[in-house]
């Protein structure tokens, strides 16, 4: 068990091709911290770089007080969990487990006792006899994880390894992989693309754009208070609505223009961004979630606080109902949102025509909306977020906000 | 395959596009004959062939186990309808030839290193070639791949005179042992590193970099994950390399003397030009032709499909 140190690492391929920027982060004892981003991030070149099998650019990364820019990938004491797992297939689960011990010359009986030991916390010790091809993917996946267990590394490094198996024994697997974490308390780093991976297992989570890092921060801080437009965009399911609007009013009467609509704000909503203070008149981006908006007619709404349209799709989940309605507000499109449209696999439309965004609400399932009825929507202004429209930051006080890390 | 057929679908004028076009299912020409004739005729036909096949073989071991004056009155098939006495004779006969003796022993010091020697170096070459990062290195299998090409009646000449001059301390390279096995590796080694490379290049990448962080080193992975993993081709390159040294004469002719000379050799020397001498050759060629297919069915059992299956995913 070790801190991991990564100090101004960077990745350029022998193209010319740039992976990773100046990544900084301090993994600490026994920390779980998950990198995450949208494909091609370079989430993956960064733990590979930890893992010794990818060439270190840039920069320096420290495992447990010692530098191992030089040090090959089996000297480096960190076990990796593999998305495709990388099983023998040669040898038994029992033989897979163990390879990396008996690679170390461990003796034959303390292999034997170490392997039954791990297989009894994956719960595979029916299955040791057993040859890879004849295992379930999630059985595999244990193997995998049992691969990484048993050599009591200084850091456990994973790479999406949950990707392959289906929804319903990811969550259980997540849940495993959490467990087994805490109990071994083995410094962890994580990578996936799935931010819902990220929130629940993560002490802390790192986002990350196109080779660069974003925010680094506990899940629920990550939520709360994003640090620019990506992070907010990425965090959050359904995705964090974002439109522009223009902040009027005065400080003791702040209000919000959207598409012709106005938002009263609350007083708080100054004291919580002091730096909003300076935007008067000006364009903003606002950023509602989803969950901060409910059918009117279901909860009390003062003048001010509500916004109306007509219902364009519902979705009853069950445990709520996802309601779709457009604003006429303008569309945000920076660079940010382009690489969150990306990774969603839709298109941001241009300022072609007219200001027109889709919102989504996550209703309570009493809601009696159906698709075409207008809807009025209340609007939980006190948790609104708010973007400057240039930079994509977040506009808190002028301390009171995380800084984007790498900006440049 | 289904690729293949798509393509030809498509590529193919009039009927079998208009077919295609209606949402049948697509089969190829070919498929559909091959449907239409059914198994039972198509298995039937492959008896048919294979026995085809073996009926020299077959003749072989009859005449081999037939007496010298039976073979010359008679041909071998007769032995079905009019029941000869048959005997081991021609064998014993042949055993007591000590020149006979030495030639399989000579065979056998000839194909046994010629084919560990190609397998070993190809192994580990192909290994390097698919997975170790190196200067040169596509340059160099570029060149092992154009050496694929080249004849061996092309280097006979050059390397006999090479031979020729090698002399140390009364050892001569031609007419040697160790001549003819050099010869056999050299032209071995080629088709043999070609198709290791093709086949460990196939093996998933994620393998080699997890027994690397279990702290394998190269060597370590290629002994305990490379090699293992390579079993079928390692097989088939092994039987083929036995065989081909096995049945060779071109090369002994050239690079053996009799001291040294493989039975192909002394077989062929035995060969008289007008009476028939089928006693010697017909047993010799049996003798010759058991140990390759004892080698055959002791390695069959490494042509084992899917041996990758459940390592990724």
């Amino acid at each position: 068990m070790a801190e991991v140190d990564l100090t101004g690492v960077g990745k350029v391929y022998p193209d010319g091709t740039r992976a990773v920027t100046d990544l900084n982060l301090h993994v600490a004892d026994g920390e779980f911290l998950v990198l995450v981003g949208p494909s091609g991030c370079g989430k993956t070149t960064a733990l590979r770089m930890v893992a010794g099998l990818e060439d270190i650019s840039e920069g320096s990364v420290t495992i447990g007080g010692r530098v191992v820019n030089r040090v090959p990938a089996r000297d480096r004491d960190v076990a990796m969990v593999f998305q495709s797992y990388a099983l023998y297939p040669h040898l038994s689960v029992r033989d897979n487990i163990g390879f990396g011990l008996s690679l170390r010359k461990v003796p034959k009986a303390e292999i034997r006792e170490k392997v039954d030991r791990a297989a009894d916390i994956l719960g595979l010790t029916d299955h040791l006899a057993r040859k890879p091809r004849n295992l379930s993917g999630g059985q595999r996946q244990r193997v995998a994880m049992g691969r990484a267990i048993v050599r009591e590394p200084q850091a456990f490094l994973m790479d999406e390894p949950l990707s392959n198996l289906d929804a319903k024994l990811r969550v259980q697997m997540r849940a495993e992989i959490a467990r087994i974490q805490r109990d071994l308390g083995v410094t962890t780093i994580y990578v996936t693309h799935d931010q819902t991976e990220a929130m629940t297992l993560g002490d802390r989570v790192a986002v990350m754009k196109k080779g660069e890092l974003q925010q680094v921060a506990p899940p629920q801080e990550l939520y709360d208070r994003p640090a620019n437009l990506f992070v907010a965009g990425f965090i959050g399911s359904p995705a964090m609505n974002l439109l522009k609007g223009t902040l009027s009013g005065d400080a003791a009467n702040p209000r919000l223009e959207i598409g012709g609509q106005t938002l009263a704000l609350a007083g708080e909503v100054l004291t919580g961004h002091p730096a909003l203070a300076s935007y008067f008149g000006r364009d903003v981006v606002v950023g509602i979630r989803p969950e901060d908006m409910e059918d009117a007619e279901l909860v009390d709404a003062p003048d001010g606080t509500t916004l109306t349209s007509s219902a364009d799709l519902v979705e009853a989940m069950g445990s709520d109902v996802l309601v779709h309605f457009a604003v006429e507000a303008g569309q945000v499109v920076t660079e940010d949102t382009k690489e969150l449209a990306r990774d969603a696999g839709t298109d941001v439309l241009g300022g072609l025509e007219a200001p027109h965004t889709v919102l989504v609400a996550r209703f309570s399932p009493r809601t009696r909306v159906k698709v075409g009825d207008p809807v009025t929507v209340r609007v939980d202004t006190g948790r609104l977020h708010f973007f400057d429209i240039e930079s994509g930051a977040s506009i808190w006080g002028s301390d009171a906000g995380p800084t984007r890390e790498d900006e440049g | 395959m289904t690729n293949g057929k798509a393509a030809g679908t498509r590529t193919e004028p009039g009927g079998a596009t208009a077919s295609g076009a209606a949402g049948a299912p697509r089969r190829g020409v070919a498929s559909r004959i091959v449907g239409r004739l059914g198994g039972g005729f198509v298995q039937a036909m492959l008896v048919l062939i294979a026995l085809f096949w073996l009926v020299p073989t077959i003749g072989l071991l009859v005449a081999s186990l037939r007496s010298t004056q039976d073979n010359a009155a008679s041909g071998w098939w007769t032995v079905f309808t009019r029941p000869t006495e048959l005997t081991f004779g021609a064998y014993s006969a042949l055993l007591e030839k000590d020149d006979f003796v030495d030639s399989f022993w000579n065979t056998i010091m000839i194909t046994v290193p010629s084919t560990v020697l190609v397998v070993v170096i190809a192994s580990l070459a192909a290994y390097a070639f698919a997975w170790m990062e190196f200067p040169g290195r596509d340059w160099l299998f570029l060149a092992v791949v154009a050496l694929l090409v080249v004849p061996v009646q092309v280097a006979l000449i050059p390397v006999a005179k090479l031979y020729g001059r090698v002399d140390v301390g009364g050892f001569t390279m031609f007419g040697s042992v160790t001549g003819v096995v050099l010869f056999h590796v050299a032209f071995g080694l080629p088709f043999a590193i070609f198709l290791l490379r093709n086949f460990f290049a196939a093996i998933p990448r994620d393998l080699l970099e997890a027994a690397r962080m279990d702290g394998g080193s190269e060597w370590t992975i290629f002994r305990r994950v490379i090699f293992p993993l390579g079993g079928p081709a390692i097989a088939s390159l092994g039987i083929f390399q036995f065989l081909w040294v096995w049945n060779d004469l071109l090369v002994a002719l050239v690079f053996a003397d009799t001291g040294s000379q493989p039975m192909t050799k002394w077989l062929q020397s035995q060969m008289r030009q007008f009476t028939g001498n089928i006693d010697i050759l017909a047993p010799g060629a049996f003798l010759s032709l058991i140990v390759p297919l004892a080698v055959f069915f002791a390695f069959q059992r490494y042509f084992v499909q899917g041996v990758l299956a459940g390592s990724v995913k």
